[in-house]
Parts: C-alpha cells; structure tokens; sequence
C-alpha cells in the first residue's frame, strides 16, 4: 500500500553472502559471514562499554557529579579497566549450586540480546540479515533472556536470588504481551513484518506520527513494556538492590556477573534501536512529504547516523528514567500491566485496525 | 492492630490444597543495603507477602550505658553522640539537660539560643539524609546525592564551629565547648537561602512523583493507639496523628520563646511520615530564622572546664526531642563526680519495634519502605 521509494536498496551481509556463493566466489562468501560475525562481536563489546560509559557520565551529571575521570581522559578508559578486573576475578560457584544451569544461565541471557540484533537494520548497507518475519522473530527471540534470568535466580540457591528470579518471570512475561501489541500497530500500518521494509515504508513519516494517535500512544506504550521487559528502573524490582541486594545475580560475581551486565545494556540498545526503527523510522532521514528541497537536504546525512542519533537518544531517555524515578511494587507492576497498559493496547490497536482499514494516516503518498 | 500469636501462625492460603504454600525464612541483615547498618531481620515470607519480622539486635552493641558509669558527666557527653549520631548535637544536649538539672546549673539566654539553633539545624541536616537515603531505598539513587549535597553545607558551618563533621561535641554541661565562629551567623543564613528553593525542589523531584505516592500512601499504617502503646516517638508518632513534641510539651531551650508548628500526620502511613519530616525542615528553618540574628550576647561556659560537676545524691531524668523522637536519660547519682548508672531510653529502639506491628501482611518491597520511613540509626538501637 505504501509506495517503496527504490533509491533504498537493502543489501543485507547474509545477502551478499549468498550472491558471492551464486557466483563461485568462496572467499568472498567466507570474507561477508566473517564480517558478519566478528562484526557484531566487535560491536557487542564496543557498545557494552560505550554504554556504561555513557550511563556513568549521564548519571553522574544528573546527581551534579563528575563520574570517572580518572582512567584516560575524562575517565574515558574506565569501563575498560573494569571490564578488565571482572575478567580477572575468581569465578565462584557456590557449593549448593546447580552448577550447569549456574553457568549456562549468562550466556542465555546475553545470547537472547545478541539474536536480536542480527536482525537490527542499521543502514541499508548493514544490516546482518532481513527475514520475512523479522517482528515475529525479534518478540520471540527476546522472551529467551527472561529464560537466563529464571535459571540464574533458581541455580543460585540462594532465597533472594529466587524472589528475584520469580520476579523477573513474572514482569517479562506479562510486559512482552503489551510490547507485542503495540509492535502490531506498526506491523498493520506498514503491511509487513519485515524490519528493512517496515523502515521503507517510512519514507514520507514516521509510523510514530503519520498513524494519527495511535502511532504515538503505541510508541508510548512499547517504551514503558521494554523498560520493564530489560529490567531497568522504575521496573527493576528483579534485581532491586535495596530490597533483594542484588535480586537473581546475589551469587554472580567476576565474568558471569559481567555476562547480566553486559545483556542488560545490549538489551537496552535493542530496545532502543527497535523502537527508533518502528516508531521512528529507523535509518531513514527525516522526510516530509512533498517537501523535495527539504527532504533532498536530509538525505545527505547518512543513514546510519539517523539510526544512531535515533537509537542514542532513547537510550538517554531510557537512562533518564533510571536516574529520576523510583521503583514500582512488584503487585502495582502487575496492576499496571494488565489492568492499564494492556487494555488501552487492545483498543488502541483496534483503532489502528479501522485507521488502515479506511486508509485514514497523515501524509498519504500522491 | 497489634499482630497476635493466631495472625503470626496462620496457616498460608489454601493449606493442602492444589495451590498450598510454603512459608519460609529469610534473613535481612546484618549485611543487607537497606538495613541502614548492621540490623538484622528475620523475615517470615508466604512469597512476597510477609508474615512476620523479628528484629534482631545486639550486632553493634557497645555497652554504652557501661561504659558511661565509669566517665566524669562531661566525659560522658563524648559518648552520647555516638548514639543517634545523625542527631549528635541533641544527644549533647539531653545530657547537658539532666546534669544541669541535677547539679542546679543556671544558663545564660547565649547558651540557650545558641543550643537551640544547633539542634535545629542538625533537625534539618538528619531529615536531610533521611530524605536522600528514602530514595534510594525507593529504587531512586539521584535523591540520596541530592541530600547528601545540601547536607555538606551544613556539615561545613558544624566543622567551622566545633571542628568535627559527624560526631560533633559541642554542648556540655555548663555551657558550649567553644563560642560559635565569627562566621556562623553570616553562613547560616546564606544556608537558610540556599536550601529553602533546595526543599521545593525535593518536593518536584520526590514527593510530587506518582511512583513514591503509589508506594507511600496507605502502606504500613501506624494507628495513633498502637504507636503510642509501642513507644513511637518523634515524627514516627507524629504522623500518627498524636501532636506530642517535647519542644512545645515541655519546652527547654528557647522553645517557649520561638513560633513554630508541629506537623502532624492523619493516617499514620508512610506517606504522612514523610510529610511530616519534610514540614519540619520548613519549621527548623523557620526557628532559625527568629533566632538567628538575635543571639544575646555573653559567655558561652559557665562551669570553668577544670571543675568536675558533682551531682547530688539521688534519680535524675532528662529529655529531649531529638530528630527521631524522644532521647531521655535516666541518672542514677551517688553524690560523686560519676554515675553510678546511666539508662538510655532511645528513639530508635521504640520505633523499630512498631514494625512487628505494621509490616505483617506487606510486602518485601513495603518493609523497605516502612524500615526507611521510621528513619532508624542503627546505633542508637543497640547502644
């Protein structure tokens, strides 16, 4: 329904993988699933310690301090030099621990963040692969980190980390109904599942904005659910560190710690970047339709820093809310989920549903 | 309502049935984020729901009382700050109190106003952290940096004055161990100026939020009738709806001179104790604004500091309000320089015991709120 402008080509890594093999260029095929790889490897690390950096320096300068400033300039070093002494500590199982699901647990919870973002379209040029159902598959795959999260808490044996651990169950589970509800609303404006042809299709308008109403209360909505669904403040009440000292990962410590950790962030960012490629059209520019000049001068950007700008700023707003707001009881979490958030979901995606019915979105394409 | 035997044993929901509990017990403490030091709580849980809290003392006891029987009555000043130490300079003060009235010592108004003023703003500068420490137990970490920031300011005009920042000795019987710093008049009204939009701001910051209202209001009612029947005293018994403050009950220092109100609460719930806290910082303030630029002048001790004041044989009882409650001191003399014993009755101890009261039947994340809201200084329970 929606005109795809073609000057956007995606060409996925897996892609041209597959082309090169068409070809008989092996090396090639080899060289594109490499890069693809150890791509996100790098990118994993990199953005893990970019956002705690990030998170330190935001927080710090919300409660009027300085944060690191030490290690490198302005403390730049710092998540390096902690990530190193989290590599170098004693790696501790407790005795009664169930000793398997205690360690496989981590690894659960960052491989649920780093399935997701194989699929996170961030330029048309770079974006490691497109499926078809590209909304299904990230939904699905995400509600694998509660799983990590579950046996952390439970393979503890420890009380706390099982009230954590059943608390974490709990909120995922109940937030990612309401997050699924309101990715629908993109999926029906943009007739399509697939994340690059969901960003095409905003090629005149953001989803957020051009679906009347709907589009802003969804994104709304899909914010709060993936707050709660990553476990951040005001929704962190499994980890809650003044209730539960330190909720599902009492018992972590050294690199498993820094596993939670480090999917917690990588979480944060796949929040982020999903909501800024539904809600706010991805990596395309900022368009107005009809306004040649105008749209002519924002495609000079290029369209992996529109997706970057896009990602970084939820992600502020998502820290913003760590660092102002208090947490929530795990009973007025579960009020607000299915009393509150969950009905105006329905209703609104069934207003979304008539919008598309009688074709009623701003910016109609001529 | 007080919980009975019965509530404390009942049986979990649906006991052998298809959906039957196990009730289970967990510590909290002595090493726990919340327990603001190094209480402990036996927890009975059904879940998340609590069924019963022991409180479990003795971690940091350090027979103050003991000790206190074998230290001149000015030695014994030294010890009292280690108690509630966020309110030192009013513990100062309850001893200064008891042996002033038991020795006969008469004070001149310097003494008097100057005191005043102090335990005023060590009002302020307790009630500050314990906002600060509020949100952070709430899940908000920003508040506590907030308040310890405001809190500095003062910490800085006490150091000016009596050299120390937290466990300050600066009333003693008699008098004041040094007279006020030429500066204190000028810094403290630039405080009172600076942390008056400071409170307005903790309002917008904390007290305005939906999420602290939510987790506030109507958790871990205390009832006027089983606060005063636990020995709650101070805002904790205020916001119970019982107007009992020793400053206008029985007035010592200037307290009779100056205007002020007491806040108090209507529901005895979280949410009125943290209102009430925050209404007497503006009544502190308020205080220390009359006082503040007429503070008479004269000497500032009158017992020379070689003298070792010798109280009269016989059963001396001091108090004070002291931000958490009522500090008294019961001294039992024999007529020499020392006591021949010294009892405590501490805010602290009173307060938290109203938590076997409140909290069964809350939540986990309710008693951190409720621990929070009665404001407890774990040394003060222990002594």
């Amino acid at each position: 329904m929606v005109n795809l402008q073609t000057s956007w080509e995606v060409r996925t890594l897996s892609q041209r993988a597959s082309e090169a093999l068409a070809g008989g260029q092996l090396g090639l095929t080899t060289g594109y699933l490499f890069a693809g790889l150890a791509g996100l490897a790098v990118f994993l690390a990199a953005m893990a310690l970019v956002l705690v950096y990030a998170e330190r320096k935001i927080a710090a300068h919300f409660q009027c301090r300085l944060g690191p400033m030490r290690v490198g300039w302005h403390g730049i070093l710092q998540s390096v030099a902690d990530s190193l002494k989290l590599l170098l500590k004693e790696d501790i199982v407790p005795t009664d621990a169930d000793r398997f699901l205690h360690v496989l647990a981590p690894f659960m919870s960052l491989l649920a963040a780093i399935l997701v973002l194989v699929m996170l379209p961030m330029s048309p040029a770079l974006q490691v692969a497109d499926v078809n159902i590209g909304v299904l598959y990230v939904t699905a795959v995400s509600g694998l980190g509660a799983l990590g999260i579950l046996l952390g808490g439970w393979s503890s044996n420890n009380k706390w980390s099982l009230l954590g651990a059943m608390r974490a169950g709990a909120q995922i589970i109940s937030y990612e109904v309401s997050a699924t509800l309101s990715l629908l609303v993109v999926v029906l404006f943009s007739g399509t599942l697939q994340l690059s042809k969901i960003v095409q299709s905003q090629a005149d308008g953001w989803w957020i904005w051009r679906a009347p109403g709907v589009g802003l209360l969804a994104f709304a909505i899909y914010l709060i659910a993936s707050v709660a669904e990553i476990n951040r403040t005001p929704f962190d009440i499994s980890e809650g560190e003044s209730e539960l000292t330190a909720g599902f990962h009492t018992e972590y410590s050294g690199m498993r710690f820094a596993f939670f950790f480090l999917a917690e962030f990588i979480n944060m960012f796949v929040v982020s970047a999903l909501a800024a490629t539904l809600f706010l059209g991805g990596w395309m520019p900022f368009h107005i339709g009809g306004l040649a000049t105008f749209n002519a001068a924002m495609d000079l950007i290029p369209p992996g820093a529109w997706f970057a700008a896009k990602s970084a700023f939820l992600i502020f707003v998502i820290m913003w809310f760590r660092w102002t707001f208090p947490r929530l009881r795990i009973d007025q979490l579960m009020r607000l989920e299915w009393k509150i958030l969950l009905p105006i979901g329905f209703v609104n995606l069934f207003l979304a549903a008539m919008a598309v019915l009688f074709g009623f979105y701003f910016f109609p394409v001529q | 309502m007080v919980s009975t035997l019965e509530d404390r044993v009942r049986p979990p929901a649906a006991a052998g049935g298809p959906l039957s509990t196990q009730e289970f017990f967990i510590n909290m403490g002595p090493q726990h984020p919340s327990t603001h030091g190094v209480l402990r709580l036996v927890l009975k849980l059904d879940g998340e729901t609590v069924r019963e809290v022991i409180p479990v003392l003795g971690y940091i006891h350090r027979g103050i009382e003991k000790i206190g029987e074998h230290q001149t009555y000015r030695q014994f000043v030294h010890l009292s700050d280690r108690l509630d130490y966020l309110s030192a300079l009013m513990n100062n003060w309850a001893v200064s109190l008891t042996v002033e009235k038991a020795a006969k010592i008469e004070l001149n108004d310097r003494i008097q106003v100057i005191r005043t003023i102090m335990a005023e703003l060590q009002r302020i500068q307790s009630h500050q952290l314990w906002w600060g420490v509020l949100g952070m137990d709430l899940g908000a970490f920003t508040p506590f940096l907030y308040g310890f920031r405001d809190r500095e300011v003062l910490t800085d005009v006490f150091e000016e004055t009596m050299g120390a920042r937290l466990t300050m000795n600066y009333i003693q019987p008699g008098g004041l161990m040094q007279d006020i710093h030429p500066n204190f008049v000028e810094r403290v009204k630039s405080f009172l100026k600076y942390f008056k939009p400071k409170l307005a701001e903790y309002e917008e910051l904390l007290g305005g939020n939906v999420i602290l209202q939510e987790r506030l209001r109507k958790v871990g009612r205390l009832e006027a009738k089983t606060a005063v029947s636990m020995g709650a005293t101070g805002p904790v018994l205020r916001a119970s709806g019982v107007a009992h403050d020793l400053r206008k009950k029985e007035p010592y220092g200037v307290y009779s001179k100056v205007a002020f109100d007491v806040p108090v609460g209507t529901m005895g719930d979280c949410w009125d104790r943290y209102w009430v806290r925050i209404e007497e910082m503006r009544q502190s303030m308020r205080i220390v604004e009359q006082l503040i630029d007429n503070i008479p002048a004269g000497k500032h001790l009158l017992v020379k500091p070689a003298i070792v004041i010798k109280v009269p044989q016989g059963l001396y009882y001091g108090q004070v309000e002291t931000a958490r409650g009522i500090l008294g001191i019961f001294v039992v003399a024999d007529g020499t320089g020392y006591p021949y014993r010294i009892h405590l009755r501490t805010p602290n101890f009173n307060n938290l015991w109203s938590i076997t009261a409140i909290a069964p039947g809350l939540r986990v994340a309710d008693l951190v709120a409720i621990l929070s809201s009665l404001d407890i200084v774990v040394p003060d329970i222990d002594r």
